[in-house]
């Protein structure tokens, strides 16, 4: 991995010339409006996910099909989610890389955040192959349709999320994200905290709340 | 990107070797052409602004047709001019294209095109988004009237509740149509939010704090918060019917145990505040028109904010009285009722306001000024019967009758609707450079309001006699004859009143090119978008104003004696700006990306409905263009001014870096690929 993120000759070069200054944000509120439009963002998304497990919450008692307790894998679920907790860690060292003008660690830690939460995609696709060979399909029951549909939705979210941190690693081998920028690394940050917050919630509730 | 010659940034611009040139990217269209092309890549929040007034008066023809059909089925007993199926679908697309595709893109045309202008800004914090959010929007406008040729509209009413929305209720693809082009509007709508909360936060010009601000950009600001978190909660619902109709799911299939009161409960979580969001901007346009007309400031400028802010909060707790008859019980009904009376408060705040700011003033009868005081009525009118509801029992009663339609059209029609009329009237010099003619504007505000009131006035008596709202015919015997009539003869006025205004538009037009030009202030107006040339200039401020109060631009041209007389102190035309070319203003490029962006979403939204092949090219078009937006260099390479030092840092990093700390007070970096962030997900 930290093979294929170390730069070519001409990115060290560009990684050297980046500047070092920070960029004062002459906005009223001090906040760039990058990052606060993502903050206004992620408010939204609140909502989103309220709304979708409201509905899990409503629906959590099938009348046909398997049970929530019948199917579930309690150890396995959460050894997935600490992987993607843990994610919010590197991604956290990620910030703190390229703010220091680290742009070799930036890239591991960014790939490593990217990994980790592709791990965790794997273990959640992989739990959803498995719930549907027990017979659990989408269309089983209420409780099958809201599951499928909240926890699905959630990882459409991590797996946007993959696709920038990748992006962020494909800009920076190619130099177009030197010091000045870590703003944009930070915000892909906040969006990758706020989807495993939710997680956390989901977690909880769907599959540790009784 | 208003960054002026002060930077050291002008010194890249010469280097042609340094323009970057990705592969399969586009360069940035040209800035500043004014054919056709120029509109479908302009990033301009002016003719954005434009194009969404444009776009809304379109669907509000459709929609006011629809109408007019309905009146004619109504006119007498037995009609037979629609099938019961097809009033279904009149009805419910009417509603759902004049809230969703004239009411909130009005007032989306009005914020967009005049909050950038009343706090000093030179344009919104992200231009391309701007651009996104109106063609995603006409794009799901024009995918949801598509239903009508592909077999037929959306037919459960405009909240289209479950189960009547499921498959076997309503086979038809209509609501899929509804559905997806709505999900479509709400992205445009959310993106939208994000883009002017910032700005309003982020964007104003020096001196400006919240409470400085005029009060039309309060209320897009509160409007804003409102859609931010209101539209989410309707998305997420309509995700759950689609994958009801599309993939079988099982959120409102009652038999397998679904409760269908969640899809009411999650509408009228959206659908309350969206009322408000509704009449929010236009409460703010005519908080400008009054006190411009009356020649006295706003009575009460931090009542009217924080009325403003209170609807805002509290249009979040009565969602529940749209629900009165569904069974929640009567704990949750008496909650519901007591929020319900609550909220008439603070919008009775405002009305009081309204009249104490007219009270004691010189009052011009402007048709603006009269539009204003049609709103007022009209709306305390709606406002009433809107109380009304509170009294649960009598709610009860009047629960799906003409009563529940009377009372909507007071507050959308009377209220927001003539606030944007006088909107029109007002804004129209500073728009596009001349002056609607003033008798036809009067004559047309008297016969909006004689044909609205006929219309409906009636409908309070037809439902408190028992009239159903949302069937297609009546009996005879029933006493319904007579207000129906009216009514439908209301609408037709109404209707007339209309192509009345857009004829206005035109014959003023013609006659404007003999007569003088309009100036910056032609009705001696208070906020300092008036201080700038008509029609406005493609860089707005040139210098951008410091303001020190409220109304500045009224006091750089009055001053008080002291004993409270007004005296003039300096001449319009002495505090008003001079045109200029503009050349050293840099202004944010055009872009492709936006609407090759919006048009994948109905491409996508076709391929749901009928082909999943057709939804991967859809979504190709939308990844591809993502990344060609995020890709694309973050100016034209080509212009004058090139922009700091992303594309060209190769050349010179720490001039880079220089250059965006130098840059004047106003503008952040808007261009950035962390946009992706905004409208991925």
């Amino acid at each position: 991995m930290a093979e294929a993120l170390t730069a070519r000759e001409s990115v060290k070069a560009a990684d050297a010339h980046a500047p070092t200054a920070h960029i004062e944000h002459d906005t009223n509120t001090g906040i760039s409006n990058t990052k606060l439009g993502m903050w206004l963002f992620l408010a939204s998304e609140c909502l989103l996910f309220g709304g979708l497990i409201t509905t899990y919450l409503l629906y959590k008692r099938p009348l046909e099909g398997p049970t929530p307790e019948e199917i579930f894998d309690i150890p396995f679920t959460s050894t997935s989610s600490f992987v993607l907790l843990m994610s919010s860690l590197t991604m956290v060292l990620a910030v703190s890389a390229i703010e220091r003008g680290d742009h070799e660690r930036l890239r591991i830690w960014i790939g490593a955040t990217a990994l980790l939460g592709a791990t965790f995609m794997a273990g959640q696709i992989y739990e959803f192959t498995v719930f549907v060979r027990e017979g659990l399909g989408f269309t089983t029951s209420r409780f099958s349709s809201a599951f499928y549909t909240l926890t699905g939705f959630h990882g459409v979210h991590v797996t946007v999320g993959i696709i920038m941190l990748m992006s962020l690693v494909l800009l920076s081998l190619r130099g177009k994200l030197p010091e000045h920028r870590s703003e944009t690394v930070e915000i892909v940050g906040l969006y990758w905290h706020f989807v495993d917050v939710v997680w956390i919630f989901i977690f909880a509730v769907v599959y540790l709340v009784p | 990107m208003a960054l002026t010659e002060a930077g050291p940034l002008a010194l890249t611009s010469g280097d042609s070797d340094t323009v970057y040139k990705p592969a399969g990217v586009f360069t940035r269209p040209k800035s500043g052409g004014t054919g056709w092309k120029s509109w479908l890549t302009t990033v301009d929040h002016k003719k954005i602004g434009i194009m969404y007034g444009a776009a809304a008066l379109f669907f509000f023809i459709i929609g006011g047709v629809e109408a007019l059909l309905i009146r004619v089925q109504l006119w007498a007993p037995r009609g037979t001019l629609l099938s019961a199926d097809l009033y279904n679908q009149v009805f419910t697309m009417h509603g759902t294209t004049m809230v969703f595709l004239v009411v909130m893109p009005i007032g989306a045309a009005f914020a967009n095109y005049l909050m950038p202008l009343q706090i000093g800004a030179r344009d919104v914090a992200y231009p391309r988004i701007n651009a996104f959010s109106f063609w995603a929007f006409l794009f799901g406008g024009l995918f949801l009237n598509s239903s009508w040729l592909l077999g037929g509209g959306a037919d459960g009413g405009w909240f289209n509740y479950a189960p009547n929305n499921g498959v076997i209720f309503s086979p038809t693809h209509g609501i899929d149509f509804w559905n997806l082009g709505l999900i479509i509007t709400g992205v445009a709508s959310l993106a939208g939010a994000v883009n002017l909360i910032v700005t309003v936060l982020n964007m104003r010009a020096p001196g400006m704090s919240l409470m400085k601000m005029p009060i039309f950009t309060w209320m897009t600001l509160v409007t804003q918060f409102l859609l931010l978190f209101a539209i989410p909660v309707l998305t997420a619902a309509q995700v759950l019917l689609m994958m009801d109709r599309l993939f079988d799911a099982n959120f409102f299939n009652v038999a397998k145990g679904a409760n269908p009161l969640l899809w009411q409960h999650l509408f009228w979580i959206f659908g309350h505040p969206e009322v408000y969001l509704m009449i929010l901007p236009a409460f703010g346009i005519v908080s400008e028109i009054l006190p411009t007309f009356a020649r006295k400031p706003i009575f009460g400028y931090p009542f009217i904010v924080f009325s403003g802010i209170a609807i805002g909060f509290m249009g979040w707790g009565v969602w529940a009285h749209h629900m009165f008859v569904s069974g929640i019980g009567p704990i949750s009904v008496t909650t519901f009722a007591l929020t319900t009376m609550f909220i008439a408060v603070p919008t009775g705040v405002k009305i009081l306001n309204w009249t104490a700011t007219m009270w004691g003033g010189k009052l011009s009868f402007t048709t603006p000024m009269l539009f204003s005081i049609g709103l007022v009525t009209m709306f305390t009118i709606g406002g009433l019967s809107g109380v009304t509801h509170s009294v649960a029992p009598a709610d009860t009663q009047q629960t799906d009758t003409y009563y529940i339609v009377a009372h909507f059209h007071y507050v959308l029609f009377g209220g927001a609707f003539f606030g944007f009329m006088g909107g029109f009237y007002f804004y129209w010099p500073k728009v596009f450079g001349y002056l609607l003619n003033e008798k036809l504007g009067k004559a047309n505000f008297w016969l909006m309001l004689l044909g609205f009131n006929l219309t409906f006035a009636p409908m309070h008596i037809l439902g408190l006699q028992g009239m159903s709202r949302r069937i297609y015919t009546y009996d005879a015997g029933y006493g319904f004859e007579l207000w129906n009539k009216v009514a439908t003869i209301g609408a037709f006025i109404l209707a007339s009143s209309i192509a009345l205004f857009i004829f206005n538009i035109f014959y003023s037009k013609a006659k404007a090119k003999n007569l003088p030009a309009v100036g910056a202030d032609p009705w001696d107006a208070r906020t300092i978008e008036w201080m700038i040339p008509s029609p406005t200039p493609e860089y707005n401020f040139d210098p951008i104003p410091t303001v020190s109060r409220v109304d500045d631009f009224w006091y750089r041209k009055y001053g008080e004696t002291k004993d409270g007389k007004l005296v003039r102190i300096a001449a319009t035309d002495d505090v008003a700006q001079k045109l200029n070319d503009g050349k050293h203003i840099h202004l944010p490029s055009p872009s492709y990306w936006p609407i090759v962006l919006a048009f994948g979403m109905p491409i996508a939204a076709y391929g749901l409905i009928f082909n999943l092949w057709l939804a991967l090219v859809g979504a190709i078009i939308i990844v591809g263009g993502l990344y060609g937006w995020v890709l694309e260099p973050p100016d034209d390479p080509e212009a004058s001014h090139d922009d700091e030092g992303t594309d060209t840092h190769s050349s010179d990093g720490g001039d880079a870096a220089a250059t965006e700390t130098s840059g004047p007070a106003d503008e952040p970096s808007v261009l950035d690929p962390a946009k992706e962030a905004e409208t991925v997900g």
